[in-house]
């Protein structure tokens, strides 16, 4: 009993986190792929077929892609993929006229993970919805770093993990507004999901009866203490304000994007403007590729990202064969940005 | 009778067009295995004593003093795995 209070608490706590409705609209899951897995094929399976248009971004990280390439390949459904502006910023313009009456869901990450970029999710979404579309947000990037508020932004899905803002791994949420899926048929079968199972030998029929929201969907053994841990990961970041989590990141990001004006070799990747930026920094130094200088930080014990960051697409079209990627979260000093620098510039005498 | 595998902990392909491998070699014998190949190589260059760039045979690669190594251009892990066997046994 107490660890499923616990549990449902934790749901009831991350719920409020969002400004969701009812907690019944919290799903439990694996994280964020895991969500927009089961949206993909839980609502897309049903809801999508030949003719219909799915709508994602180029700056969308594999997760927010590959869901919808395998699902359409089962269902013959279109995915169109919106550009982006030079410096990383999404292209309104371009979003706005791939969507049409064909577009049924439109799925966009609220904060880039290779360049930070804020995309205005809420002006995306009334479009999506004056065309009938849904609108899924992969809030990995945002949930963590900044006030998401899922009925302000009139969003009908959101989905998010616990590793990326100091909760445990193995865990995260899908939101979904209650009318929508109330309609969905459920992901897994097994376990918490269930409500009535009956077999009737004679007739050699068996019926299913689901649960309801939000275990339809969670079916198996839960993640209870991820579930408990992100609870309070959250409950902590609710302490601090999550206005004062912003200011601190985009502080550093001023002062770290500031301060990389002093490197000669260095290329910053993405917007300059800050006003629509968290704290990602993608850069690249001349003459290195990006793991040589993510190795360089490690023998200093300063970890950093290199590669694609699962957004092939991305890379492709600034014509990057990979990116190293500095980030900041509420646990880093202006004093680590200046080690950062002194390290960078050992890297460029090299 | 040592093998690669008492040296090396994982083998990790990099993401990226890049298409480098980075070994890692285990905590407790990456000092031995770091001696093992500078022994073997031939040193091209060293940066600040933590990053060494090394040929060896027709393979080239950077050695880096927290007990990792990045190959390049090696076809496939078979080719990596003779390679390794030539630089740390």
């Amino acid at each position: 009993m107490e660890a499923t209070d616990l549990y449902e608490s934790a749901r009831e706590r991350i719920a409020k986190f969002i400004n969701a409705k009812q907690f019944s609209e919290n799903i439990f899951v694996r994280g964020t792929t895991e969500a927009i897995n089961l949206v993909a094929y839980s609502w897309g399976l049903n809801n999508l077929g030949k003719g219909d248009e799915v709508l994602v971004s180029l700056m969308e990280h594999h997760s927010n892609i590959v869901p919808w390439e395998i699902t359409s390949k089962l269902r013959g459904f279109t995915i169109k993929y919106a550009k982006v502006n030079p410096d990383g910023t999404l292209d309104y313009d371009d979003f706005e006229s791939k969507l049409c009456s064909k577009t049924k869901i439109v799925c966009l990450s609220h904060v880039s993970n290779v360049t930070g970029v804020i995309n205005d999710v809420k002006r995306i979404g009334k479009v999506a919805h004056d065309n009938g579309a849904l609108m899924l947000v992969d809030g990995a990037q945002s949930v963590p770093h900044m006030k998401v508020d899922v009925q302000d932004l009139n969003i009908d899905f959101l989905a998010f993990s616990g590793h990326k803002m100091l909760g445990p791994t193995g865990i995260g949420v899908l939101y979904g507004k209650k009318e929508v899926l109330e309609k969905m048929p459920p992901f897994m079968g097994g376990g918490e999901m269930i409500k009535e199972v009956s077999i009737n030998e004679g007739k050699g029929q068996c019926s299913v009866s689901w649960n309801e929201l939000p275990w339809k969907f969670e079916a198996g053994t839960p993640n209870i203490a991820g579930a408990i841990g992100l609870g309070e990961a959250v409950r902590y970041l609710e302490g601090l304000g999550m206005d004062n989590v912003l200011n601190h990141e985009k502080d550093l990001t001023r002062y770290a994007v500031e301060r990389l004006k002093e490197c000669k070799k260095v290329t910053v990747y993405g917007p300059i403007s800050f006003s629509n930026k968290l704290g990602i920094i993608p850069f690249g130094v001349d003459g290195l590729s990006s793991h040589d200088v993510a190795l360089f930080f490690d023998n200093y014990g300063i970890m950093m990202r290199s590669g694609f960051h699962c957004a092939q697409p991305l890379h492709e079209f600034f014509k990057l064969q990979s990116s190293a990627r500095a980030s900041f979260y509420i646990y880093n000093t202006t004093q680590e940005v200046d080690r950062f620098m002194e390290i960078l510039k050992e890297i460029e005498q090299l | 009778m040592p093998t690669v595998d008492d040296y090396v902990s994982r083998i990790e392909g990099t993401c990226g067009a890049e298409s480098d491998v980075i070994v890692v070699f285990k905590y407790e014998k990456k000092d031995e295995a770091i001696a093992n190949i500078l022994k073997k190589a031939t040193l091209k260059n060293t940066i600040a004593g933590i990053i060494f760039e090394l040929t060896f045979q027709d393979a080239s690669f950077r050695l880096y003093s927290n007990g990792k190594a990045i190959f390049r251009g090696i076809k496939n892990k078979e080719a990596l795995m003779d390679l390794l066997s030539k630089l740390l046994l």
